[in-house]
């Protein structure tokens, strides 16, 4: 703000901290439940203060899980959930980057009846297709694997049609220039393309992961073997059990919180550097 | 080094768009060629089929004494410097230059010891480690002539590579890239709108209009006997004025006008050209009245409104007008100063036989 008002700055801060407060709150709770026993937390009223039981908790959850809920020891969920994340990521971008390119520098017949297929199934989210699409990957025998859990998920519109709208903005120059250097169509992409694509890669890479982590309903249909279960369908097992240890459902709600603001840790540097230092 | 030999070079988009209509040029060895002609008249088309960006529909090109129709941009020994300098914006400045010879398999030491050469002649040795961002308009530009010196081409193609560039930085990097081409001796064709920058470029100007080639000569003889209207309007500023015969008759003729070439219906006259104080040799006396002026420094523009006519007409003067804006001014022309055309044919009537000696 260009004006010095200390009434307005003041306003602001309370809103904004109050903001903060809200969607805090109940993160310090989860922390702080899981550092409870179960009996400390079914008292009545919630703790607000850390409890002793922090390591063991955490220990027993990653160690040996809850296995009569049906939830098997959170270090192999969380495996589990980080491979598949992985996999849905990098497939996504390789692919989206990949025929991105196809579709805004080739000329090729039916180019733009390709792209709205593209586009249209946009708005077709995986709940909807979810029986054939599972009807296929058994066919497959992909029941209970990883390339199951990612493979399906890793076709992305919404990643192609953003890279395709980026690589759009680049002057069409670049190429030309690029092919007078005698550079082909894969040494452009790999050359100038995917270095000038690094900024809009990172922030891809964040949104893919937490949407690959987050995946619920699909890893819950295709897996029976708790040794591909995954983080998120462990913490659903176990609250629906009849009698919820909620101490390690919290647990296991924080260790599950982890990875994904790691990536966002690590990348917010690419995308931050890449935001400050528009190129042109 | 090659000469550029286009032969009947034809482009026609979908549509049936014909942007380039049938281009016969021979470029020589070592020449610089500028390409001139208003916005859409193709002139940038024509040499983005040199280059080999752009198709070609219909007709011959050859860059020494291969035919290169179909040739990849890369596989035709040219360089190219484009308008918005497309510089990497990833690579250093050394990248943007080592680029092209990387691709080309030259060795890691060839490579550095060409950057280095290119980088001296340009004088941007000093900028070699930054990322083009960090640069100038001025110092964008050389890099991105850096670009086409380090391959050492056949032929260097710019598609108006100052047009970004502020007024004084353009006269300076004209100069630059004129005596860089002397120095070089590489053949050159350059694309401009801007009919000072293909004056004082060129070697030889092939003014274009609408697809087609309407003069090719060296500036000079451009300039002094334009083939058509359009070439006389579009060479020199300010334009050429463009006055009907049957009007200057009304006017003081004394016989001057009696002996033009058959078909002449308009004259055109430099704004030069018009004296304001009577000169030896028989001449036109035509009163206007001054409407305008605007100074320029050494010389001065005077817009005048001609007796009984609404022709709009300038005149440049060295210093200061002589009477002030709403007065009568009355101006002389001589007869070698009157270009002759029909303005049917938009044609150059006079002696159709020598001009054609002059072009060849």
């Amino acid at each position: 703000m260009v004006e010095n008002r200390p009434w307005a700055n003041l306003i602001a801060h309370l809103v904004l901290i109050a903001g903060v407060a809200l969607v805090v709150f109940p993160v310090y709770v989860a922390i702080i439940a899981s550092t409870h026993s179960l009996s400390g937390l079914l008292q009545g009223t919630l703790p607000l203060l850390p409890g002793d039981q922090g390591i063991e908790n955490y220990k027993l959850m990653w160690q040996s899980g809850v296995s009569n809920a049906g939830a098997p020891p959170a270090g192999l969920m969380l495996w589990n959930s980080f491979v598949m994340a992985m996999a849905i990521t990098v497939g996504k971008l390789f692919i989206s980057l990949l025929s991105a390119f196809a579709i805004v520098y080739f000329r090729f017949r039916f180019r733009m009846f390709f792209f709205w297929l593209i586009f249209v199934t946009l708005m077709l989210p995986v709940e909807v297709r979810i029986i054939p699409t599972f009807q296929v990957v058994a066919d497959l025998n992909m029941l209970n694997s990883f390339a199951g859990l990612s493979i399906p998920l890793i076709a992305s519109a919404t990643a192609t049609f953003l890279f395709r709208q980026f690589f759009m903005t680049i002057p069409e120059e670049m190429l030309e220039a690029a092919r007078v250097d005698g550079a082909g169509p894969l040494k452009f992409f790999k050359d100038i393309l995917m270095p000038l694509s690094v900024t809009n890669i990172a922030a891809l890479f964040v949104i893919m992961f937490i949407y690959g982590w987050n995946q619920y309903l699909w890893p819950l249909i295709i897996t029976t073997d708790p040794d591909y279960y995954t983080i998120v369908m462990g913490i659903q097992r176990m609250t629906s059990e009849e009698n919820p240890q909620w101490h390690l459902v919290m647990a296991a709600l924080v260790m599950a919180a982890l990875p994904p603001v790691l990536v966002i840790l690590f990348m917010q540097r690419l995308f931050v550097k890449g935001l400050t230092e528009t190129e042109k | 080094m090659a000469s550029i030999t286009l032969e009947g070079l034809k482009k026609t988009y979908s549509g049936d768009v014909h942007a380039v209509k049938g281009v016969d040029l021979q470029i020589e060895d070592g020449e610089f060629v500028v390409l001139v002609g208003p916005s859409g008249c193709g002139k940038s088309t024509l040499l983005r089929m040199v280059a080999g960006l752009e198709t070609i529909t219909d007709g011959t090109l050859k860059i020494g004494e291969r035919v290169v129709n179909k040739l990849e941009p890369a596989e035709r020994d040219i360089a190219m410097v484009f308008q918005n300098y497309a510089l990497y914006p990833h690579m250093t400045v050394y990248n943007n230059l080592a680029y092209g010879l990387k691709n080309r398999g030259f060795k890691k030491d060839e490579i550095e010891k060409r950057v280095r050469v290119a980088a001296q002649m340009l004088e941007i040795e000093e900028f070699l480690e930054r990322k083009p961002r960090k640069l100038s308009g001025g110092q964008r530009q050389r890099v991105a002539m850096g670009r086409a010196l380090v391959r050492d081409p056949a032929a260097f193609l710019f598609d108006e590579p100052l047009s970004n560039l502020d007024a004084k930085l353009r006269v300076q990097m004209r100069v630059e890239i004129k005596q860089l081409q002397r120095r070089l001796k590489t053949t050159s064709l350059y694309v401009t709108h801007d009919q000072l920058e293909a004056m004082t470029l060129g070697d030889r100007l092939v003014v274009l209009n609408a697809g087609q080639i309407e003069q090719v000569g060296s500036p000079m003889e451009i300039y002094a006997r334009p083939a058509t209207m359009f070439v006389a309007g579009f060479i020199g500023s300010p334009a050429m004025n463009m006055l009907p015969v049957d009007y200057l008759k009304t006017q003081g003729a004394n016989g001057l006008l009696d002996n033009l070439p058959e078909g002449t219906d308009i004259v055109g006259i430099r704004p030069d050209d018009m004296h304001l104080t009577p000169p030896s040799a028989t001449h036109l006396t035509v009163d206007s009245t001054l409407a305008l002026f605007e100074a320029a420094g050494a010389e001065s523009h005077l817009y005048v409104n001609l007796a009984d006519s609404d022709q709009p007409t300038v005149i440049r003067v060295s210093g200061q007008p002589p009477v002030a804006e709403g007065e009568t001014l009355r101006f002389y022309v001589t007869r070698d100063a009157l270009h002759p055309f029909n303005s049917v044919t938009g044609k150059r009537t006079e002696n159709v036989i020598s001009e054609r000696a002059i072009e060849a």
